[in-house]
């Protein structure tokens, strides 16, 4: 009787697929998707509607992180609040820090806005940098490689494979990263109001510029007073539009708005923000067009 | 006419050359860009290997309508654990100190040290942790918070209310932290499953610290937990605890007694976090509830003078916590103990506190206000029939502040 309920629980083990993954954010599931193609099975902690600094080790993810070969998060301490758990409670061998199975995406890039110092009264900074690394598509081109090695060094039997796909992938990335320029070019000087530092690497990317943000500081809700002030100062220095992720609360970006006069305009953020940001090439696609409707 | 088509291919050769210097600049300052870049990244923190450590700070106002000093749950043996309200007026809660790392590939450890408002250390916990077993395993040793219930392995800063439920009181003093193993293991499931089993020294209520060579309390625990819909996750667990006080004294009515025998208690627990979409920010609501039943069985010493002693026992308490826009949150509490059915030689005369045949009750309710996940102050009242006979009312603010590295919470 026992033989058989471990039998029964071990089970749904047998999947075919080489590497069980557990991405921590959408943008980093599809971009193992892209590479991992049907050698891969995806599972993706949290949803574009979901802020990753607020996300819980809830029993769910510790069972995925248990049967994971290979965890990719953003890292630069956004999972703070969760990953370590997961890492320490999982009883999974694989996914602890400085083993092949936990990659953090930051890893291999140089972020923007590395504080000089840090001090809780500036906000939730990040000491290592901005975290949100994902909307430049240079650097989802840096990870994608930096992944495709990971995936062939711990299922070398299919090392050909990844590479290959991943190949694939930086051949039409490339591509539509020159399209998205090309598109994108009248963006180029665009004032906007941003809600939280999550759209500094697209901001930079496209050349626009950040004339205020919601939040008064990093992770601080947006309150009334802050709000009023970053009215009166878009009344001398107007911006085009308030952006805001999928994820954010719509008021504050809509009060601000509707004041002064500009649209407010929801940006997918990351894979499954909007219909069309299926996946990654359509994440850039719906940011690109939304960004250009202001324009028009 | 000759002359001046020589001058043009001259000055487009030389402008093809400028180019191609220019051009070249550029890739060198790249590649310097680039290295100095590398050079930034992997230039190592003076602090790098600093354990992770912070520290919280709390503190109470508080007022009630009857003494905490007198503070005893009738019908129920006194657990000796920190279990009475705060003192009235100003109360500095305890400050904690926690200090993790990984201490190498194999192992992390913690230290959880509170220091109490009459200046006294306690080591809350103090344990390693094992990293590298794999197959869902992880074997801890040392003083840790018990994985029983639910609420037993949250540190009391993170509890939803200021103080623990009467159960908890009542059957744990509090909380249960031994010296001793723990071993838990997790199935290769999708949905949750974890299993658990610890062996302690016994060293606090309902043990009995006893000078023995084999542990002195057993516990076993089981949890279930998934996802329930896009915006839920759920636990359910199912805990037992055994351990054989030898002389577990204590007075009532001016009488010394002690308790020796088995004591068994199990608990049964749940949790549900639900929030739109799984997105907490604006709100969210967290359900839970315990359920505690327990036996005692063995001799009561009353006076110097051993007679009979059982007891089947039982407490439960349920909760809601709604946060209902940034920041700010409500919670509602009501906790229940059982006095059940308590056989002895005495009589209720002889041994009030033991044997008033009384059911304690409490009504709790909370607003607290939490500028960041770094702050928070409280306001909680409480309707509090531990007594029998005696309501105490009671009125407390409370601040807790986290200073230092981010924590992780326990789901």
């Amino acid at each position: 009787m026992k033989a058989l309920l471990v039998i029964a629980l071990l089970a749904p083990l047998q999947a075919v697929a080489n590497l069980n993954i557990l991405a921590c954010e959408p943008e980093w599931g599809a971009l193992a998707k892209e590479i991992g193609g049907d050698k891969a099975s995806i599972y993706v902690a949290t949803t574009a509607m979901q802020d990753p600094h607020r996300v819980e080790a809830r029993p769910s993810l510790m069972a995925r992180a248990r049967n994971a070969d290979l965890m990719i998060c953003t890292g630069a301490q956004l999972e703070i609040g969760w990953v370590p758990l997961l890492q320490s409670q999982s009883g999974n061998a694989k996914i602890q820090n400085g083993q092949p199975g936990y990659f953090e995406v930051t890893s291999v890039l140089s972020l923007l806005e590395k504080p000089s110092s840090v001090d809780r009264s500036q906000g939730d900074v990040h000491p290592a940098g901005n975290p949100h690394v994902h909307l430049d598509p240079r650097n989802l081109a840096k990870a994608g490689n930096a992944l495709a090695q990971r995936m062939a060094a711990l299922d070398a039997g299919q090392a050909p494979y990844y590479q290959s796909r991943s190949k694939d992938f930086e051949k039409r990335w490339t591509e539509a990263t020159a399209r998205w320029e090309q598109q994108a070019a009248p963006l180029k000087g665009m004032p906007v109001v941003v809600y939280h530092k999550d759209l500094s690497y697209l901001i930079a990317w496209l050349g626009m510029l950040e004339a205020g943000s919601l939040e008064p500081k990093p992770g601080i809700p947006p309150s009334t007073a802050h709000l009023a002030d970053l009215l009166e100062r878009l009344k001398q220095s107007p911006a085009k539009a308030v952006l805001r992720s999928a994820y954010n609360d719509p008021r504050p970006a809509d009060w601000l708005a509707e004041r002064a006069k500009i649209p407010a305009v929801v940006l997918p953020y990351t894979v499954g923000g909007t219909d069309r940001a299926k996946d990654l090439f359509g994440l850039y696609d719906d940011t690109i067009a939304r960004l250009l409707a202001v324009t028009r | 006419m000759h002359r001046r088509l020589v001058c043009a291919v001259a000055l487009t050769m030389a402008t093809a050359a400028h180019a191609q210097d220019t051009k070249s600049e550029i890739e060198a300052l790249k590649r310097r860009v680039e290295e100095l870049e590398n050079r930034a990244a992997a230039k190592p923190a003076t602090n790098a290997f600093n354990p992770d450590i912070s520290l919280i700070l709390q503190g109470t106002a508080a007022r009630a309508s009857q003494n905490p000093d007198d503070y005893q749950i009738t019908g129920f043996p006194p657990t000796g654990g920190e279990v009475a309200p705060p003192r009235r007026g100003f109360g500095l809660g305890e400050s904690e100190l926690v200090i993790s790392s990984n201490i190498d590939p194999y192992f992390r450890g913690q230290l959880v040290a509170a220091l109490s408002a009459d200046n006294e250390v306690e080591v809350e916990e103090a344990f390693f942790q094992t990293l590298a077993l794999g197959r869902g395993f992880t074997i801890k040793g040392g003083r840790f918070l018990s994985g029983i219930g639910y609420q037993n392995p949250i540190h009391q800063h993170a509890w939803d209310f200021q103080d623990a439920p009467l159960p908890y009181k009542a059957f744990l003093g509090g909380r249960l932290n031994d010296d001793g193993v723990q071993a838990k293991w997790i199935a290769p499931t999708d949905l949750l499953v974890e299993l658990g089993v610890e062996a302690g020294r016994g060293r606090q209520f309902p043990g009995s610290d006893p000078n023995k060579n084999s542990a002195g309390l057993w516990s076993l625990f089981g949890h279930l937990g998934g996802d329930a819909g896009a915006g839920g996750a759920w636990r359910a667990g199912l805990s037992y605890l055994k351990t054989s006080p030898q002389e577990r004294s204590f007075t009532d009515a001016g009488v010394p007694q002690s308790f020796t025998g088995d004591s068994k208690l199990w608990i049964a627990d749940a949790v549900l976090k639900w929030a739109p979409q799984g997105n907490g920010s604006v709100t969210n609501l967290k359900l839970q509830g315990e359920y505690f039943r327990r036996t005692e069985d063995g001799s009561l010493t009353y006076a110097g003078v051993p007679g009979g002693y059982g007891s089947r026992q039982s407490g439960w308490y349920a909760q809601a916590v709604y946060q209902f826009m940034p920041r700010w949150r409500v919670g509602y509490r009501y906790d229940r103990l059982n006095h059940g059915a308590v056989s002895s030689d005495l009589t209720p005369v002889q041994a009030p506190l033991l044997l008033t045949d009384y059911n304690p009750t409490r009504n709790s309710v909370m607003l607290d206000w939490s500028p960041t996940e770094f702050s928070r102050l409280r306001l909680q009242l409480a309707q509090d029939k531990s007594r029998a006979g005696a309501t105490d009312n009671q009125v407390l603010l409370q601040y807790i502040f986290s200073l230092g590295a981010h924590g992780a919470h326990v789901f």
